[in-house]
This record gives structure tokens, C-alpha cells and sequence, in this order.
């Protein structure tokens, strides 16, 4: 057969968990094999295992139908093997081409020869149209491009079968339309792909077959035009999901959060948000839909205390909260999942447990008289695992241990837990696999039908038009329309994303 | 191998591995080096008298440790350990000298003026840290040589030109005619059973209080901290401050029970330093920082007994000690060695 890569009967163990159990993977030549499964199924350890990073307890590998032992990534390197990591490998104040030829520097009578590398690089990024300077730092470009020089490190090296580990996590809507380009050009190149994921519609546009696994046991192999979204994401989770959260008609009643006229700069003193002014009432879930970088962050920053006001007011229940100090607000009643859940949702190095009290742990019951009780601190942190289902071996593992979807499932639970008035949930789902986000949407629906305010913020529009009663559009800091998500499409909303008002917008279309 | 036999067998092959290469070194240079470890043990063990003098050598190392490992805890890097003793043991020969006060309150008076000085030293750089982000390192290191100019200037003005200040008054002093018995009149003094309870203040503060729950946050992730509405200027304040407070009653050992009062001096004391070893011998729990002070001050205590029972010249005894101490700092590439070994073992079956 031509199979480049075999994994036949994976296993691989840590003490008594088993991460993978059974799993089997064959790679073609020059397709794209889709490895999914959700958070925590087993994807990155397999992916680990060839590459040399742990060895299984059982199974084989074959490269190019020989046997082989990948002891270590330089082993995985030289069979040809290249990995695109989620989390980019590179220094940011390198040029591209140091930081490809970090590790095996062409030198010339024992100086570095930056020339000729810059020339390779150049003719690789050509003939795949990766359309990256050579010479630029890599702290100047974007995150798309910083991706484009990770897979040119990979062929810069002689990969013929490139891992990419879910490439479009951090990547913009066009920016992953330029990627999926990228890997079908590799293929025509005679490469092979194999694409971890656990978004089901990358794998629909760009992969040939799927390899699924479920909580470290392999589930099959299916070809993807033989298959469609609902059978995937029910072999992936082991049940039927529902994409569409069902919800009934909200009631809306006391205006809750009120911003009026509100202007935020950034830190370099840019106005990012501009006279900007919204309602959210108690009973409904306002979306704020938006392209990245639209006065997104400053807006809850400035809402939860973390930023200074230039101008306007904030008001909640209201009362006054502009420019009040952080656990001012949170104690008036504000609930806030963070859009960077490492930066700000948790400290990482804290046992999840810690990080259940971080903003109760000084208030009766936990603290008293200046003494934290830990054990309670425990059985508070117990019961929010067990009900938000935290997948943790315990209360007591360090945060930084948990996988992405279960860390925001903790968060999610402690800021519920508070019982805010007001939450604001601030790209909740950002890479979580669809078990978790239709766990996550069902939470926000419940707040919301026990006659809370929710206020979303996301990028993906389906979640905005799923889960909102309101969707209030924000371009350049300013919101410039409030649609209805029953009486609005997807292209309408992109357009005034886009920062077509809608009346402008039909016009056009009329014309 | 079990977890727990290869947390004892660490430290010992460790140990044993710094002995053999100390042992190597006093080999070429001549000297015999079974004759250098038994001058060392007695050193340590061989009377009543140097029993108590390890004590004693000890206890300023304790609060050294103590101190570089509660600014590690909490994010910070003290390089400053040195200066704040030196200004603290200066406050403690200070009060105790000047005043005269019923024992119930001198010397409580001067321990306190000890932790208040070595706090205020170590204030400045927490304050530059909070709030114009200037390194700790760069300020505590300078703040160091501030201290030693400061203190001999001081010394100067307090003896009228002399060179060292007043002996303190009996009612300052840590002094124990009841040690100093039991121990064939070393220095002994009752500093060791502070060092003691200081152990148990951090490792309360640490893992028992709110606050430093909220020390510890802030020493992690400022952002998530800031988000959580902790303050996090006081927080990086108060850190250095509670470690300045620690190396200042390091400095009040010296002169409240060692010497009862504080001489110019050419050079730093090099206790604050070693602190940063201490430490991180101890991996910055305060436990561990007693443990690795145990060793410190006991290597040093007892290195000094080796020119003199087995003439061996200081600078090697310096070599020596720096290797065992340098092997059982390294005990994590024995703990790989180990892993390796393990390894092997079970491919070969």
C-alpha cells in the first residue's frame, strides 16, 4: 500500500490513565487525514508519540512501510516527519529566516550564512505561496504569517508529512481561507497532511478522511464525502448534538448594564471605543458581534474596572460604576468570563481549587479573620467540578494541567457560582470542541431564564446568532446597528461587521 | 524505583558524590583527605562546644533563606538580603545600646527595630517595582552597597570615629548563660528558637492567610490578579517588605546574640547571599530552607575546625564545602541519572 505513515495499535499510558488505547492511523500519500476528537481525547499525545516525544507501550509505526522507533523529534525530523505546533515555536525578535534555521545554521568558514538560508527560504515560500519576507522580524508580523513561517521551518527541513495541531485556533475567518489554500497547495507538492482538529467544518472543506478517536479509544476511519457534520460530531462525543440551542422567547425586563456615550483609549492613548452606548436588560443576552480588534476588549475592560473611562458612563442597577476599582464592580454584581482565560481567567500555577475562590476568597465563609479555610475552599471547588463536569484527576491539580475546554468550564462554573446580575461572557467558547460549547451555551441560556442579563462577545457568528436575543453590531468602537437575530442573515451582519450600515447596504444591493 | 526511595537516595548520593570529589581536590593538593572529613565531622559533632557554634552559625542563614525564598514565593527576585541585614543587625546594635528599658520590652524593641529597618530597605525597591516597574534586582543589588557605606558611616559617627559601636546592654541581648553552659560556653544563643518560629510564620502566612493567598496570585499572574481586584502595587510592596523584615531579624542574630554589637566592615557579610542558596536548597519552602541552612551553616562551622586539626588551608576548605554544596544543589541531574538507570533496567527484562 502507499501509506506514508502507519500508526497501528497505539497505546500510551501515565501511571493508570491511558491516553490513547488502541488507535490506529494511516496516513496517504497527498491527502489530508483529519485527526478529531474533543478536548483531552488523546489527539495531542498520539501526535506526541510520533513525533518522538513519548514512547508508546504498544503498537507499531511504519514510515514509508518500514518499521521505526521515533525516539526523539530530531529522529522524527530526518523520516521526514514536521510538526506546526497550536503554540508558535519561534523568537520574536529573530528574522523569519533565524528562526528557520535555528538548530542547523548553514555556516560559511564558521559564520552563519544568512544569504544563501534567505534564498532558500525565499524560493520555499514561493512555490508553496506562503508570501513571507525573509527578513522580517517576526514580532512585526501577523499571527498568520508567523504560522506560514512555522510550516516553512517544517519544509525548510525536508518535511514530506507535515502535523499541523489545530492550526486555525488563533487565526481571523480570511486568515484560515489562506491556510486552507496553503495546505492544498502542499498536497499538489506531493505532500501529506495530517490536520488535528475538532472543528467539524474545517474538516468538511479541506480533508479527504477522518480518523476519530473518543476518550482515548480509536473510534474508525471515515471517508469525509461519505460522511457529514452530524455523524462526526456524534462519533466524536459518543451522542447526538445539538448544534442549534434550543431556547424559548426571552422576557426582557429592568435595564441592567447601561453604558452611555462611553469613549475608552488603549495604551497608546488611540480612542478604541467612541461614544459608544448600550442596554442590557435583565432577562435577555445581548451579542455584540464584531470583527477582532474593534474595541472588543477596551469595551469590557472599562465595563469590568480594568481600564480607565475617557468619557461616558457606566451604570449597573442604576447605580454609577464608571471608573470604580475592579472588585468594586465585581461585588456590585458583575460575573466576567475573560476572553484570555491564561492572562486573566486563572493563575495557572494555582491548583484549580485556588482559582474556584478568586474572587470570594477574602469573604465569609472562605476567609475568616484574615485565616482562608482550605477545606472549604475544597468542597466549594468540589461541588463546581462535579457540576460544570471539570474533567481534573482533582481539586488539588494545578490549573496549567487541565486541558483548555475544562479550564474555561471552571471558570464558567466560579462566575456563575457568584450569582452576578450581569455576565459578561467574552469569547466563551474559543477552542472548545462542540460537546463543550453546547454545554457552555446552555449555561448562558439558564442565566438568562433565571432573569439575568448576559452580554456575549464573539467572533464567530453562528454562536452570536444562536445564542442572542439582541445582536448589537460593533465597527471602530462605535455600535452601528442592533438587528434581531430572527430578522437578520449572516451576509447582513457581515456587512455591517464590515461597517456598511444596513440602509447604505441595501441600497447598494438594490443598484 | 518508588517516589520515596529516590527522594532519600537524591540527597545522599548527592552528598556522597560532593565528598568523594571534595575528597579528589584535598588529594592533589596534597593533603590527606580521610584526615580533612574527620576535622570537618568534629567540627560539626566533635564537641559540645562546636555543636553550639553550628547552632549559632545557622540561625542567620535561616532567615537569610527565609527571606530570598518568601520574595521567590511571591514573584520577586531579593537579591537585597545582604543590605537588609546589614541594616538590620545596625538597628538592632543601635536600640540595644542606646536605651536603656526592663528586658519585656528592650529586646522585643530591638528585634522590631531589626524587621523595621531591613522592611524599609527592602520598601524602596518593592515601591520603585509597583510603580515604575524598575527591576528588583538592579535596586536591591545597589541598596546592598548602600547599606554596608551607610553602616560603617553610621558606626563611625555612633563610637565618635571608633570602629566598632557600644556593646549592647544585657537587657537587648539574646545571650544565655544557660546555653552557653550546656554548650562548653559557645556563642549559643536563644536566636535559633526565633529562626524556629520564623519558619513557622512563613510557611503560615503562605499557605494559612488571605493574604497570602493574595501574595502568592500576585507573585503568579498579576493580570488574572488584577482581574481578580486585588491590589497588585501593594501586593509586590508588601512581599518585599515581609522579606526585608525576615533578613533584617537575620541581622538582629548577629547583633543581638552573636556579637552584641556591629563592627565596620570591608566587605559584605556574604550570609545574605548564601541565603539565595539556602533558599533554593530548600526548593523556597520553609521546611526546607531550615534544612538547607542546617547544611550551609554546618559545612561552614564545621570547615573551620579542618586548617587546625588537619592543616588544610581555608582557600581549599572553600572548595570543598562549595562542592558538596554545588553537588546537592544539582540533585536533579542525579534524579535524571536515576530515571536513566530505572530505565534500562526495565528494557533489559
Amino acid at each position: 500500500m502507499d501509506y506514508v505513515i502507519e500508526m497501528l495499535g497505539i497505546r500510551k499510558q501515565f501511571g493508570d490513565f491511558v491516553a490513547n488505547d488502541n488507535i490506529t492511523l494511516q496516513l496517504k500519500k497527498g491527502e489530508i487525514h483529519a485527526l478529531l476528537g474533543e478536548n483531552g481525547a488523546g489527539k495531542s499525545t498520539l501526535m506526541n508519540v510520533l513525533f518522538g516525544l513519548y514512547q508508546p507501550e504498544a503498537g507499531v509505526i511504519k514510515v514509508n512501510g518500514k518499521e521505526v522507533k521515533i525516539t526523539d523529534p530530531n529522529k522524527a525530523n530526518d523520516l521526514g516527519i514536521g510538526m506546526v505546533h497550536q503554540h508558535f515555536m519561534l523568537v520574536e525578535n529573530f528574522t523569519v529566516t533565524e528562526n528557520i534555521i535555528l538548530g542547523s545554521e548553514p555556516t560559511k568558514m564558521g559564520l552563519v550564512n544568512i544569504r544563501d538560508a534567505a534564498k532558500k527560504v525565499q524560493q520555499l515560500s514561493e512555490k508553496y505561496g506562503l508570501n513571507v519576507d525573509p527578513y522580517a522580524k517576526i514580532e512585526d508580523i501577523s499571527v498568520g504569517m508567523q504560522q506560514r513561517v512555522e510550516i516553512l521551518k517544517t519544509l525548510y527541513r525536508g518535511a514530506e508529512m507535515l502535523i499541523f495541531d489545530e492550526p486555525t485556533a488563533s487565526l481571523t475567518p480570511q486568515e484560515i481561507n489562506e491556510l486552507i489554500q496553503i495546505m492544498k497547495r502542499l498536497i499538489k507538492e506531493g505532500k501529506s497532511i495530517i490536520l488535528i482538529t475538532h472543528k467539524l467544518k474545517e474538516i468538511m472543506d479541506v480533508s479527504d478522511r477522518v480518523t476519530i478517536i473518543r476518550k482515548g479509544q480509536g473510534i474508525g476511519t471515515v471517508t469525509t464525502a461519505e460522511t457529514n457534520p452530524d455523524q462526526l460530531a456524534e462519533m466524536m462525543v459518543g451522542r447526538q448534538v445539538v448544534f442549534k440551542t434550543e431556547k424559548t422567547t426571552a422576557h426582557p425586563k429592568d435595564v441592567v448594564l447601561n453604558i452611555e456615550n462611553l469613549t475608552v483609549q488603549d495604551n497608546r492613548g488611540i480612542d478604541r471605543v467612541k461614544d459608544l452606548s448600550l442596554a442590557v436588560r435583565a432577562g435577555e443576552i445581548v451579542g455584540i458581534a464584531g470583527i477582532d480588534g474593534n474595541g472588543q476588549s477596551e469595551l469590557i475592560e472599562a465595563i469590568t474596572g480594568l481600564r480607565k473611562v475617557k468619557s461616558g458612563q457606566i451604570s449597573l442597577n442604576g447605580k454609577d460604576i464608571t471608573g470604580k476599582k475592579p472588585r468594586k464592580i465585581t461585588e456590585s454584581g458583575i460575573g466576567h468570563i475573560p476572553q484570555d482565560r491564561h492572562k486573566h481567567g486563572l493563575v495557572l500555577d494555582f491548583p484549580i481549587g485556588h482559582n474556584i475562590v478568586l474572587q470570594t476568597y477574602y469573604q465569609s465563609p472562605v476567609s475568616k479573620g484574615g485565616i482562608i479555610d482550605y477545606k472549604r475552599v475544597n468542597s466549594i471547588a468540589r461541588n463546581i467540578i462535579e457540576e460544570y463536569d471539570v474533567r481534573t484527576p482533582s481539586e488539588m491539580t494545578q490549573a496549567r494541567a487541565l486541558s483548555g475546554g475544562n479550564q474555561q468550564k471552571a471558570i464558567i462554573g466560579r462566575e456563575i457560582n457568584r450569582d452576578p446580575d450581569l455576565l459578561i461572557a467574552a469569547l466563551p467558547t474559543r477552542g472548545l470542541d462542540v460537546g463543550a460549547i453546547e454545554f457552555i451555551h446552555k449555561r448562558l441560556i439558564e442565566q438568562r431564564d433565571k432573569g439575568k442579563a448576559v452580554l456575549l462577545i464573539s467572533f464567530e457568528l453562528d454562536e452570536v446568532m444562536n445564542v442572542s436575543d439582541n445582536i448589537a453590531v460593533i465597527h471602530d468602537g462605535s455600535i452601528i446597528d442592533t438587528v434581531s437575530p430572527k430578522e437578520t442573515t449572516e451576509q447582513e451582519l457581515g456587512l455591517l461587521m464590515a461597517g456598511h450600515s444596513l440602509g447604505h447596504s441595501k441600497k447598494v444591493g438594490d443598484a | 524505583m518508588s517516589k520515596r526511595v529516590v527522594n532519600i537516595l537524591v540527597p545522599l548520593i548527592s552528598i556522597v558524590l560532593g565528598l568523594i570529589i571534595g575528597a579528589i581536590v584535598m588529594l592533589i593538593s596534597g593533603f590527606n583527605p580521610v584526615d580533612g572529613y574527620i576535622a570537618l565531622w568534629n567540627g560539626v559533632f566533635g564537641s559540645s562546644y562546636n555543636m553550639g557554634e553550628t547552632v549559632r552559625q545557622i540561625t542567620p542563614y535561616v532567615f537569610a533563606g527565609l527571606a530570598v525564598a518568601f520574595a521567590f514565593r511571591t514573584g520577586l527576585f531579593n537579591i537585597g538580603v545582604e543590605g537588609q541585614l546589614i541594616v538590620g543587625w545596625l538597628a538592632a546594635a543601635y536600640v540595644g545600646s542606646a536605651f536603656e528599658l526592663p528586658k519585656i520590652i528592650h529586646l522585643p524593641l530591638a528585634l522590631l527595630a531589626a524587621a523595621a529597618a531591613g522592611a524599609l530597605w527592602a520598601f524602596i525597591p518593592g515601591l520603585l517595582k509597583a510603580k515604575l516597574q524598575v527591576h528588583e534586582v538592579i535596586v536591591t543589588i545597589m541598596m546592598n552597597y548602600i547599606a554596608l557605606h551607610v553602616a560603617n558611616a553610621t558606626i563611625s559617627a555612633l563610637s565618635d570615629g571608633g570602629d566598632k559601636t557600644e556593646k549592647i546592654h544585657d537587657s537587648a541581648s539574646l545571650r544565655s548563660p544557660f546555653f552557653e553552659s550546656l554548650t562548653d560556653y559557645s556563642r549559643l544563643h536563644w536566636g535559633f528558637l526565633i529562626a524556629l518560629i520564623a519558619v513557622l510564620i512563613m510557611w503560615f502566612i503562605l499557605e494559612k492567610t488571605t493574604q497570602g493567598y493574595e501574595l502568592k496570585s500576585v507573585g503568579f499572574n498579576q493580570n488574572a490578579s488584577e482581574y481578580a481586584g486585588m491590589n497588585v502595587s501593594k501586593n509586590i510592596i508588601l512581599a518585599m517588605v515581609i522579606s526585608g523584615a525576615f533578613a533584617g531579624l537575620g541581622g538582629a542574630m548577629e547583633g543581638l546574640g552573636t556579637f552584641g554589637n556591629i563592627t565596620k566592615m570591608t566587605g559584605f557579610t556574604g550570609i545574605g547571599f548564601d541565603g539565595i542558596a539556602v533558599a533554593l536548597l530548600g526548593a523556597n519552602q520553609p521546611f526546607g530552607v531550615l534544612l538547607g541552612a542546617i547544611l550551609f551553616g554546618g559545612l561552614k562551622n564545621g570547615g573551620l575546625n579542618m586548617p587546625n586539626e588537619a592543616g588544610i588551608p581555608v582557600e581549599i576548605v572553600s572548595i570543598v564545602i562549595a562542592l558538596i554544596i554545588f553537588f546537592v544543589a544539582s540533585g536533579y541531574i542525579i534524579r535524571v541519572g536515576l530515571d536513566r538507570l530505572s530505565k534500562k533496567k526495565k528494557e533489559g527484562k
